[in-house]
């Protein structure tokens, strides 16, 4: 029985250790008084990536990092910078990465590319085997 | 028959030869600051621990090129980090510790256990020097020249392989 309770113990995430004590900063939970900023500040929110855990926007994640993330847009925005100059701020710091939503630029552009290519390969593959046939048709006929 | 069967066949082997290949590569989840080569942003930090310093931007102007720590007594790569410093400090160079998220007793106690290779320590307790930095976590150490321009981004712990490139930044810094 005791050999079980320390397997279990053992299976509790130790990561935790790793975690800071430290109170949220105050626009980490917190809405802005305003809700049409507050919906704003959240729109942008959810285009933003957490730098931590890399698969979830700031507005998704409960890690640290992103609720002082959450706390800069939110508190920039309540001192009057727009959603755009916010994103800014964070795109000259991290550049792409930050960036939730994954924009044309000098590294992503065959992402946006290479599909039209492969579409209009098959359009033509496609186009020239219906004439065909169809001119076979009416050769045929 | 005709040779253009054979093109499916051949994308998919190249494909599943750069999957391969890119199994065998290590993985990079770092994220680079697009900081480098631009001014160190200002900031004012309160004191991180009551017998030494805060930290501002205007204590890098000036003198030699300094080293930027950014850490925390709860990050478990900045114990292994520790001792990386303080043969840096004994090489003459002045290193300012950023605490991220930390509370003054716990500093001390870290400082205590693991040595003190810091002239100050400024206190960021939402992360906002981090942020403005363009640091995507603990620790991380910027190189800062005397005109207080960020010349080098070292992401992660330093190990003692780092240290030899860490003062060959820090001198070409100085010119």
């Amino acid at each position: 029985m005791r050999f079980l309770l320390i397997l279990l113990g053992a299976l509790l995430p130790t990561a935790l250790a790793a975690q800071d004590s430290m109170p949220p900063a105050p626009y980490a939970y917190k809405q802005l008084e305003d809700p049409a900023l507050e919906a704003q500040a959240t729109e942008l929110m959810h285009t933003l990536r957490c730098l931590t855990c890399q698969s979830q926007t700031i507005a998704d994640s409960d890690a640290p990092i992103a609720g002082d993330m959450r706390h800069q847009v939110r508190s920039r925005m309540a001192a009057g910078e727009s959603p755009d100059q916010v994103r800014e701020w964070l795109r000259t710091r991290y550049g792409d990465y930050v960036s939730y939503e994954p924009e044309v630029s000098a590294t992503t552009w065959p992402l946006f590319i290479i599909p039209v290519i492969f579409l209009l390969v098959i359009g033509l593959v496609l186009w020239r085997r219906l004439r065909r046939t169809s001119s076979n048709e009416s050769a045929g006929a | 028959m005709r040779w253009t069967l054979w093109i499916p066949l051949a994308l998919f082997a190249f494909f599943l030869g750069v999957a391969g290949y890119m199994l065998t590569q290590p993985k990079d989840d770092s994220i680079p600051s697009q900081m480098v080569e631009k001014q160190l942003p200002e900031f004012e930090l309160p004191a991180a621990v009551e017998t030494m310093p805060g930290a501002s931007s205007a204590d890098f102007i000036g003198g030699k090129p300094k080293l930027l720590n950014i850490w925390a007594s709860w990050c478990l790569p900045c114990i292994a980090e520790a001792k990386q410093l303080e043969v840096l400090e004994g090489q003459g160079v002045e290193i300012i510790g950023i605490a991220i998220r930390d509370k003054p007793a716990d500093v001390a106690d870290f400082l205590e256990r693991y040595g003190n290779p810091y002239t100050r320590i400024g206190a960021d307790d939402i992360s906002q020097l981090m942020l403005d930095l363009g640091a995507s976590g603990v620790p991380e150490t910027y190189v800062i020249d005397a005109a207080g321009k960020i010349t080098y981004q070292h992401i992660g712990d330093i190990r003692l392989e780092h240290i030899p490139l860490l003062l060959e930044k820090l001198d070409e810094a100085t010119q």
